[in-house]
């Protein structure tokens, strides 16, 4: 199942430590900005009176990977969707996929990259917790296995009733994701989204395309099957014109 | 000095047009230029939010679709043996071809590095639908230069390798079939994957299928209105007895296509955002109304479909139709996930109309210079040739 994040919105104080780590770890530039952006990673925004951090979800079976043409998005087994820009020709399709808006393009760049948090990969498969959970004084971000994290959120729900919002936000959404959340206020009001399909949207592609090698063979099977056919009709009607002399055909 | 003059006079109306086309080429030179040192950013009005515009909606999907003609074509005359149609199959492969010419320099300027795109031949994803995408346009315009090489051994009299690629003209159309039915089809596939992004009057799990009908339909209009343009600007007449039942075929696919289109909303429960008359229900009206449900009702009547203007019209809106139909899986669909209006910046505008343009331009060239109708090369006639 690999590793993962667990965000508690109930204790984040919003102070911006997580931000400023993620920047200094992956060597963007220092200035935080509100959004993402293909320099900002992570970013935390208020809404409702919470403190809701912006961040890569990590699918389990990322939209993302799926979708792109040169494989430049996978899923480690670790848990980091990571992105290799050196293979990246910028067709931006995993941007227009993303069901969570999370890979940013460098609009500003003569030669541009995808920016994305790629939930400290290095640091994940050296067994070190990701530098935003590292550094949150809150204990608000968490980094652990998933399956722990998963019974880290069951248990502070149960715990304390009322005091969160009865769901995990990432357990179920586009198949489940290695980034949890869970808040006291319901996350459609945190700007999440919540019209998401539990089934991995990449499911509905693969349903078409790999089913390209049998529709090939019936369709190019139809096809000449289609050209023999009105050409043997054309032969037959010409040896009968021979024979008949006259072509009479009724 | 005088005869100059006199010449210059009568060649008044090429000599116009020549000067727009020169005016939107620079235009077109200068924005390339800005793409590729101040980035897409400078160009574009593409943000973070909306990754995708005009290049994509307009000039990839409607690039592609309206070339959909070529494998109609070839599919009729070579594989369904329909001889009669042989006079229009060149202009249709020609227009096939520069629809693919016309996709690969709007993928040149739209992907962030395009001298990478050769990673799609390198690095593959099988469950990606772009990577399927790539490989279509790759393989397609192949076979079209194939199809279409004959055309140019003869105009050098090369004999040789034209009956080389005769005879094996029916493998090659089967394998553009394929290529097309698959290619078109997935520019549907490629939105299957947002359906939490786009609207409920577009979005569909048969898009791949209503992309694939609409293209054929479309790809038919666009046959009759490029015979109506060489009327126009070459002084053909009109093969109304092929145009006629051509339109036919039309009306069969456009109907198709809109029964589904109906099926796809009532299963999505999206009837009721036409009620309140939003900016989706408004684009879609105009859209399905003009583009399919009008040109389907004249085109049904064979007075109508006999008659070479009402004929041009509805094809006219029958390709209107399907450009609106692709901008608004594109743009307009997707508009209101985003959270933001796109509106395509003047210098994207001018590459698609600079695009626009250098098609037709050298359309018009290939029809002066090669056999691509059947009475050979065209020229304007009416302008004698003077001087030298």
């Amino acid at each position: 199942m690999g590793m993962g994040l667990l965000i508690d919105a109930t204790r984040c104080i919003g102070c911006g430590a997580c931000s400023s780590a993620c920047k200094e770890q992956n060597k963007l530039p220092a200035k935080v900005e509100e959004v993402l952006t293909a320099y900002t990673w992570t970013t935390v925004q208020e809404r409702e009176g919470l403190n809701v951090r912006r961040l890569c979800m990590h699918c389990e079976v990322p939209t993302c990977a799926s979708v792109c043409p040169v494989a430049a998005l996978k899923k480690t087994p670790e848990g980091p969707v990571v992105y290799d820009s050196e293979r990246c020709m910028g067709c931006r399709y995993c941007m227009m996929a993303c069901p969570y808006e999370i890979p940013k393009y460098q609009w500003d760049r003569p030669v541009p990259v995808i920016g994305k948090c790629i939930m400290c990969a290095g640091r994940v498969k050296d067994g070190q917790p990701t530098a935003c959970a590292a550094a949150c004084p809150a204990e608000a971000t968490t980094f652990g296995k998933k399956e722990d994290l998963i019974w880290e959120a069951r248990t502070r729900i149960r715990s304390k009733p009322g005091a969160y919002v009865d769901h995990i936000y990432g357990l179920a959404e586009t198949g489940g994701t290695s980034v949890l959340m869970i808040s006291n206020v319901p996350f459609e009001k945190l700007g999440m989204k919540t019209n998401l399909p539990s089934d991995p949207p990449a499911q509905r592609t693969w349903q078409v395309l790999s089913n390209i090698p049998n529709f090939v063979g019936v369709w190019g099977a139809f096809l000449f099957g289609v050209h023999w056919i009105t050409a043997r009709r054309d032969d037959v009607a010409k040896a009968e014109h021979h024979t008949n002399g006259r072509g009479d055909r009724s | 000095m005088n005869s100059t003059a006199t010449l210059a006079s009568r060649r008044f109306r090429p000599g116009f047009w020549t000067a727009v086309f020169v005016v939107t080429f620079l235009a077109f030179a200068i924005v390339t230029v800005l793409r590729f040192t101040k980035g897409l950013g400078a160009v574009t009005n593409l943000s973070d939010q909306f990754p995708w515009g005009l290049w994509i909606g307009f000039d990839l999907l409607c690039g592609v679709g309206l070339a959909a003609g070529a494998f109609t074509l070839t599919a009729i005359v070579h594989l369904f043996n329909l001889k009669r149609f042989e006079p229009i199959v060149r202009p249709t492969l020609l227009t096939g071809f520069l629809g693919y010419g016309f996709v690969i320099v709007a993928l040149l300027l739209d992907l962030g590095q395009p001298w990478r795109i050769w990673h799609a031949m390198v690095y593959w994803n099988p469950h990606s639908v772009m990577f399927e995408v790539a490989w279509c346009v790759m393989l397609y315009t192949t076979v079209l230069a194939l199809e279409f090489s004959p055309i140019v051994f003869e105009r050098f009299g090369l004999h040789a390798p034209a009956r080389l690629i005769h005879k094996f003209i029916t493998p090659l159309v089967v394998l553009g079939v394929i290529l097309s039915t698959l290619h078109q089809s997935s520019l549907g596939t490629v939105y299957l994957i947002v359906p939490s992004k786009l609207h409920s009057l577009w979005y569909s799990p048969l898009l791949p299928l209503h992309f694939y009908i609409s293209a054929i339909g479309a790809g038919i209009g666009m046959v009759i209105l490029e015979s109506y343009l060489s009327k126009r600007a070459f002084g053909r007449h009109l093969e109304m007895d092929l145009l006629e039942p051509l339109a036919r075929g039309m009306v069969v696919a456009l109907g198709i296509y809109g029964l589904m289109r109906i099926q796809a909303i009532y299963r999505n429960h999206a009837f009721g955002t036409l009620l309140d008359f939003g900016y989706e229900g408004r684009m879609f009206l105009l859209e399905f109304v003009m583009g399919v449900i009008l040109p389907v009702v004249l085109m049904s009547f064979r007075r109508l479909r006999s008659n070479p203007d009402w004929l041009v019209g509805g094809a006219f809106l029958a390709v209107m139709g399907f450009v609106m139909n692709r901008l608004n899986v594109s743009i307009t669909g997707m508009e209101a996930a985003s959270g933001i209006r796109y509106i395509p910046s003047a210098m994207e505008i001018i590459v698609s109309v600079g695009l626009v343009a250098t098609g037709m331009a050298v359309f018009a060239f290939a029809v002066r210079n090669l056999r691509i109708f059947p009475e050979g090369p065209v020229t304007e006639s009416q302008v004698p040739e003077e001087g030298a």
